[in-house]
């Protein structure tokens, strides 16, 4: 059972006794306590405390989607900027259905140096990142803008099963890509006030009735 | 430092500015002052004022300074020329560069850097006014930022200074202070397990008061720990 | 792809934050920042950011104007203020903003460097103006210009005592003629822009940098950026910006 405590938690805080619920993601253990590591929302669950900061850069996991802007070209592929500390690499085999001969292709012809791709993280080793567009929802972004929120905001913005990120969408009528990256992209008439309520959750994502306030900014 | 002075700088147990031998300046503190960065505070104690920002962990160029198991910290402490009587002319000098590295030295014990490889986490201490006790000062600023910046922390990171006047233990000094004191001493340490991470001394001084002025400043330090608390979670919590 | 965005919206006549194309963004000046300075402001437009301190020191004149105090203008590009930001001395971007805005102080003769004289040939007042940067989100020049004026409206003079500075008495006032308020236009394919943001620096052509007395006289002018200016153009610039220098003089 999980319960969410909209409390805040600074780096240093003793969280509990790690005899009675072991130390989970953003705490660490020392003497038989459970201590947070960042300034962030504490989650107990049956067996673990954790805690979910509020600030930070991404750091890339295996499936997460992200959006990224290609920013140089190689003989076997792009590298990728996905907001993260380090850069990716997406290879032509994860990118490219057909058959390339890498002898004879230039490769951008698929993608090129400013693009912007939907795509997902397949493998992480140390600095190494690898993305794949081998999976339905991956595609080349065209037009429209990006912007970014802190990473760790991603969760709010798209709210329990797509709510906040849908009601977004509708009521501006604009398409939205939101990566776990924090980069999002976005298409369509209602694009500046799409911003205007993503900024809002991007700043107030910690408060309870968030979704009253960006209801009625989109109202207006 | 040990300058003699001719009045005295305690009277009726108060200092020049009429504060108690264990008293701290005003204390103002505030996270997030600079957009651009990934974390940012601005903290003075009365007259010294500092502002830090946190950039990073970003990627590290050039590669060859890069560690395959861990982030690492560049830390760069620097005064704005006006922040003194005299102007400084800019540029490093190696004042500044000594306690640039005493500044890292202090902040990398409580920093969990295993998960960024090959990355470098940028402190940028900005010394915007100078009234003594600047070193623990920027470090107060630093450790506002870093949590403000998201990356993960042991513990925060206090600073505060201590010396002695006309025989007496005084907390925090000011400027002046600083120029007469038997001696100067900026600790900075983890508050949970007083944990000491910077500790300097010039000046001249027995052990046993040494350790007396020790023991004060972990235990005056308390305040500023409640306070660099309290401005984070008033980020969250307007 | 952003810049794509901001060169769509700027052929409508619009910006990312809605301003009109010749609209400032919100403006704060707060002045004496540095209590230990001898002047000093802190000028916040939108989210740039900038400290400007003023210190008095005591020099030998130049040889050629032996009656006259000194001025010394210096920016720093801190590493706090953006990303991009190295430590290290002064790139041509840092020399090239404290020259410029050294030029609108000099040339408007806004300090009466001749009352900054002590012993002619021999002892002068030198004025140093340092510029600091603590956030840049653009218009570096524009905002760093006043907050140098905010702050020299401030400054005064320490007393001397045998020859020595003494800062604890600060009496007499830095002795003031002119007001030169600056104001940069940019230019992107046939539209003129005031203060643009970081981002939208990025996509402009050209930019014209102008130094305006209160008498509506020019002092300084500075024209930035890879693309050439035509002479209806250059013309129509320097109105727009004598224009939005009635406005920012208001506020000091």
């Amino acid at each position: 059972m999980m319960t969410e405590v909209r409390k805040i938690v600074l780096p240093g805080e003793v969280l509990g006794d790690s005899k009675e619920k072991k130390s989970g993601y953003g705490t660490f253990e020392e003497d038989g306590r459970v201590i947070s590591k960042f300034i962030g929302i504490p989650k107990e669950a049956r067996d673990y405390i954790s805690v979910i900061p509020l600030s930070g850069v991404y750091i890339p996991k295996r499936q997460d989607k992200v959006i990224g802007f290609i920013t140089d070209v190689e003989r076997v592929g792009w590298v990728v900027d996905i907001n993260s500390p380090w850069l990716a690499f997406l290879p032509v085999s994860e990118a490219v259905d057909e058959f390339i001969d890498l002898k004879k292709t230039d490769i951008t012809r698929f993608y090129d140096v400013e693009d912007v791709i939907y795509a997902q993280v397949d493998n992480v080793k140390r600095a190494d990142i690898k993305l794949t567009m081998n999976t339905p929802v991956a595609r080349k972004l065209r037009g429209g803008i990006t912007v970014k929120i802190a990473p760790s905001k991603v969760p709010r913005l798209i709210g329990k099963e797509g709510s906040m990120i849908n009601t977004i969408k509708d009521k501006t009528n604009t398409i939205i890509r939101v990566g776990q990256n924090g980069v999002v992209w976005l298409s369509g008439e209602g694009v500046k006030k799409a911003i205007k309520a993503i900024r809002m959750v991007d700043e107030k994502s910690h408060i309870i009735g968030l979704t009253d306030e960006i209801t009625k900014l989109l109202s207006d | 430092m040990g300058m003699k002075s001719k009045e005295k700088m305690i009277v009726k147990g108060k200092r020049l500015d009429g504060r108690n031998p264990d008293e701290i300046r005003e204390i103002e503190m505030k996270v997030g002052v600079i957009p651009n960065a990934n974390g940012s505070a601005q903290v003075s104690f009365g007259r010294t004022t500092a502002v830090a920002a946190v950039y990073g962990p970003r990627i590290l160029h050039p590669r060859r300074l890069q560690e395959p198991n861990t982030a690492i910290i560049r830390c760069r402490y620097n005064m704005a020329p006006f922040s003194v009587d005299e102007r400084i002319r800019p540029g490093p000098s190696r004042r500044e560069t000594e306690i640039s590295k005493v500044t890292r030295l202090a902040l990398e014990p409580a920093l969990f850097l295993e998960k960024y490889p090959e990355t470098v986490v940028d402190i940028y201490i900005e010394i915007i006014q100078a009234d003594g006790s600047t070193r623990v000062t920027g470090i107060n600023a630093a450790s506002l930022a870093l949590a403000d910046a998201g990356v993960p922390m042991r513990d925060l990171v206090v600073g505060l200074s201590g010396g002695k006047l006309d025989d007496t233990i005084i907390i925090d000094l000011c400027g002046k202070e600083d120029n007469y004191s038997v001696a100067d001493i900026p600790i900075a340490f983890l508050p949970r397990k007083n944990e000491i991470t910077l500790l300097q001394m010039d000046g001249q001084m027995n052990p046993d008061e040494v350790k007396t002025i020790v023991k004060n400043v972990l235990n005056a330090g308390k305040k500023v720990y409640e306070k660099q608390k309290e401005v984070l979670k008033k980020k969250y919590h307007k | 792809m952003r810049h794509d965005y901001v060169l769509k919206l700027l052929e409508s006549d619009e910006r990312l934050d809605g301003r009109k194309l010749d609209e400032f963004r919100d403006i704060k000046i707060e002045a004496d920042t540095i209590e230990r300075a001898e002047g000093s402001a802190r000028v916040k437009i939108g989210k740039t950011d900038i400290i400007v301190g003023i210190k008095m020191e005591l020099g030998e004149p130049f040889p050629d104007v032996p009656d006259q105090g000194m001025l010394r203008t210096g920016a720093e590009f801190s590493p706090i203020a953006s990303p991009e930001f190295d430590p290290g001395p002064p790139g041509e971007d840092a020399t090239e903003l404290a020259r410029v805005v050294d030029r609108g102080i000099r040339e408007s003769e806004c300090i009466d460097l001749e009352k900054l004289c002590l012993k002619p040939g021999e002892q002068v007042w030198t004025v140093f103006v340092d510029i600091h940067m603590i956030n840049h989100d653009g218009n570096l020049i524009d905002v760093s210009a006043l907050a140098v004026v905010a702050a020299l409206m401030r400054t005064k003079i320490p007393e001397l005592e045998d020859d020595k500075i003494n800062r604890e008495k600060l009496k007499k006032k830095l002795p003031i003629k002119h007001i030169p308020i600056t104001v940069t236009v940019g230019k992107i394919s046939d539209k003129f822009l005031i203060d643009p943001t970081k981002e939208e620096e990025q996509v402009l052509d050209s930019k014209l940098t102008v130094a305006v007395m209160e008498d509506g006289k020019i002092c300084a002018m500075q024209k930035s950026g890879d693309q050439g200016l035509l002479e209806e153009e250059t013309s129509r610039m320097i109105d727009l910006a004598i224009k939005k220098s009635k406005e920012i003089r208001k506020l000091l």
